[in-house]
């Protein structure tokens, strides 16, 4: 016990749901007043809201340099968790000591200001981190170097394309120096070469510089990797605890059976997510697809101002977190906008004969690409592709023949002598 | 409470606060190199990507105080403390057009870091603060030009002016005073942005900018005058440019005190709220 490093006790958080924006105005206040001074003395109290448990009574301990990792469908806790380790919010009631200095890994390139050089921008969000000048000026070549942007240090950032600006946030937050660390979904940034390369930073910080960490993800692989002891969170609540590999075998058996239509209570911001659900080619909702039929997405989302250049996208994701493919709603032909106020309703058409066998996940999107994020819903929908017996799928879950099925025309032409008379294929692209 | 056997103190203790929060001055000290880098920041964004730069600070307020002089002294004919009409109201407008600008960007200066508030900790009041410090630079400016206005006037630069920093530091206070209430208000209600300038707008006419405070007769009535801080500071200003003014003890005592209640009511009350900023803005 004398080796914690964080310990947690019974920890909650309420969030009140207004049935408006977060946010009020000051005219509302006023004209509401007579309403509200009537209800109260009525004794009829808070009609306007209800109550959310997000997180409901908690309590674990983290030793010393143990990785421990932190995962959970949408809206279980996850998040606000990490808010509350973080100081970003109040718990309601219970409380966490900290036997170290904290730092957070959160999304990448918080507090970057596009009119900035890169090298402004390492301070800036260094500083922001909690780093001080003098630490920043220590590291500088070695996080400059790590995200590979030498040449474009007095560069506006705004200049720089995604891939440079996600290095070098990343770069930053890596070096920072906490003898605690909370990390929060950072390893799905960069190509390829580049999460490798991040992948491998998080494995020495956890493995030979033996500090402590607190991971969420929703990268199932990248969690058995690095964590050694994994929480799974459901409803605000801990409902499973035990070796990672375990309770993530729990959570892919189980809790990724969700319900196939989901309602997102909170507003967020100007453009925020309302409903989402899957259907099958009749209409009906559904988790569960033959590997045959087309799947229907529907999502409601509102738009409080006119924004210029919002965008609607959805995102495939397989049972290891990595991505099939990224839709947004610019493809569709003929074009379709959805940068003015209102309600909106979208459909997609993911198509049949794509997605292999297995199950997936669906990440919701309302953005204005490379610039903002208004809405994001991460894996908000999961479902399920089976394979029928007998069909041309069967064998071919898993991942290890592939991340799709190609439909790919064969022929054969007829053999026109007894020397040549192997097959001839030639493989046609996929319609 | 759960007790962990180990009899170490925890770096840090997390746990829910009521009603009215300390200052916690101490954390703000050791974050004083965010702070820096964030009035950094401010000066940078302002003056990068303009055509003229540094130019528009020192134009803005010369024009705007010129034409304020022609109206006070051509049009309405007012009093200036026998003392040339421009050299007077411009040293009531840079005054007043830091702590205005002050007041202003601060007070936006939340919702406009939104992003920062809802992911990271760190002492929030370092964010209006910042524009406490980098309007400084603004200051600066403007008072180059009266030190040009001034020998343009022969007017003979005296020991007064050392009690120039006094001045602004109280006018600093101030705005940051007004800042820290407005940009806590501004997350909880949107509509604080549009009263602002109606607010401003009001206090510079209250502020006696364009003409001399000694207009008014009574010194009673002087002294209810007083209990707006800016008026404190045009004059206490004009005391150390001009030599000339209404400032007297009563009048300076009544400014301080005014600065330290403004500062003071916008820091707990900004403290108070800041605990909800993340999860309203």
């Amino acid at each position: 016990m004398s080796n914690t490093a964080l310990s947690i006790h019974n920890l909650s958080k309420c969030y009140r749901i207004a049935h408006r924006a977060g946010y009020k105005t000051l005219h509302d206040e006023l004209t509401t007043l007579p309403r509200r001074l009537i209800s109260h003395i009525r004794g009829g109290g808070r009609a306007t809201s209800e109550t959310f448990w997000a997180l409901k009574e908690v309590s674990f301990e983290v030793e010393r340099g143990e990785a421990l990792g932190i995962i959970g469908s949408n809206g279980a806790g996850k998040s606000t968790l990490l808010k509350i380790l973080n100081r970003i919010t109040e718990p309601t009631s219970g409380g966490v000591d900290l036997y170290g200095r904290v730092g957070a890994l959160l999304e990448v390139g918080t507090g970057f200001h596009p009119e900035l050089t890169g090298r402004e921008n390492v301070f800036l969000n260094g500083a922001i981190l909690g780093m001080t000048r003098a630490e920043i000026k220590e590291k500088f070549d070695e996080i400059v170097a790590f995200a590979e942007v030498e040449r474009f240090l007095d560069t506006p950032v705004k200049r720089y394309s995604s891939g440079m600006y996600v290095r070098l946030a990343f770069a930053v937050a890596a070096h920072l120096d906490p003898e605690i660390l909370l990390i929060d979904e950072v390893l799905a940034v960069g190509d390829a070469e580049f999460q490798k390369k991040c992948l491998a930073k998080m494995e020495n910080v956890v493995a030979r510089e033996g500090r402590t960490v607190v991971f969420i993800s929703h990268d199932m692989d990248a969690i058995c990797h690095l964590c050694s002891r994994c929480i799974l969170l459901r409803q605000g609540a801990i409902a499973s605890e035990g070796a990672a590999t375990d309770v993530v075998a729990t959570y892919l058996g189980g809790e990724l059976d969700q319900a196939p239509t989901i309602d997102f209570a909170r507003i967020r911001s100007d453009a925020s997510l309302r409903s989402a659900g899957l259907h099958n080619d009749e209409g009906q909702a559904a988790t569960s697809f033959n590997a045959n039929e087309p799947i229907g997405l529907r999502c409601s989302f509102r738009v409080e101002r006119e924004i210029e250049g919002l965008q609607f996208s959805f995102s495939v994701f397989n049972f290891k977190g990595n991505r099939i493919f990224y839709s947004p709603i610019s493809m569709a032909k003929p074009a379709i906008t959805v940068d003015r106020p209102g309600e909106y309703s979208v459909e997609a058409l993911i198509p049949a004969r794509l997605l292999l066998p297995g199950r997936y996940s669906i990440t919701l999107a309302l953005h204005t690409p490379k610039t903002r994020m208004y809405d994001l819903r991460r894996q908000a929908l999961s479902f399920r592709i089976v394979a029928t017996m007998g069909d041309r799928y069967d064998g071919f879950s898993g991942d290890e023949l592939g991340q799709i099925f190609a439909d790919v025309k064969w022929r054969r032409s007829e053999p026109e002598d007894r020397s040549s008379s192997e097959a001839i294929h030639s493989a046609a692209s996929a319609s | 409470m759960l007790a962990t056997a180990s009899g170490k103190k925890p770096i840090l203790r997390i746990r829910p606060t009521k009603g009215w929060a300390a200052l916690n001055l101490g954390e703000l000290w050791s974050y004083r190199d965010l702070l820096w880098i964030l009035v950094e920041r401010n000066i940078k964004v302002i003056y990068k990507q303009t055509a003229l730069g540094v130019v528009w600070v020192a134009l803005q307020p010369l024009i705007a105080a010129a034409v304020l002089a022609v109206i006070a002294g051509r049009v309405a004919k007012l009093p200036s403390d026998e003392t040339p009409h421009l050299l007077f109201v411009f040293c009531g407008f840079m005054i007043w057009n830091y702590f205005s600008q002050t007041a202003q960007r601060s007070s936006a200066s939340l919702i406009n870091n939104a992003q920062l508030v809802s992911k990271v900790y760190f002492p929030r009041m370092l964010i209006p603060l910042s524009h406490t410090f980098s309007t400084l630079v603004d200051f600066a400016v403007t008072l180059i030009m009266l030190f040009i206005f001034m020998a343009i006037y022969h007017v003979a630069p005296s020991f007064r002016l050392l009690a120039i920093p006094g001045f602004l530091f109280l006018t600093a206070m101030t705005a940051t005073g007004v800042a820290l209430w407005f940009s806590a208000l501004s997350v909880k209600y949107r509509d604080t942005s549009y009263a602002l300038p109606l607010v401003l707008q009001i206090w510079f006419w209250a502020s006696a900018i364009i003409y001399p405070a000694s207009m008014i007769d009574s010194a009673r009535l002087q002294t209810i005058f007083a209990l707006n801080p800016v008026v404190g500071f045009v004059e206490g200003f004009r005391w150390c440019v001009l030599g000339r003014s209404a400032l007297n003890p009563t009048i300076l005592w009544i400014t301080v005190g005014m600065s330290f209640l403004a500062l003071f009511t916008g820091a707990f009350f900004f403290r108070r709220v800041e605990r909800t900023f993340a999860d309203v803005i």
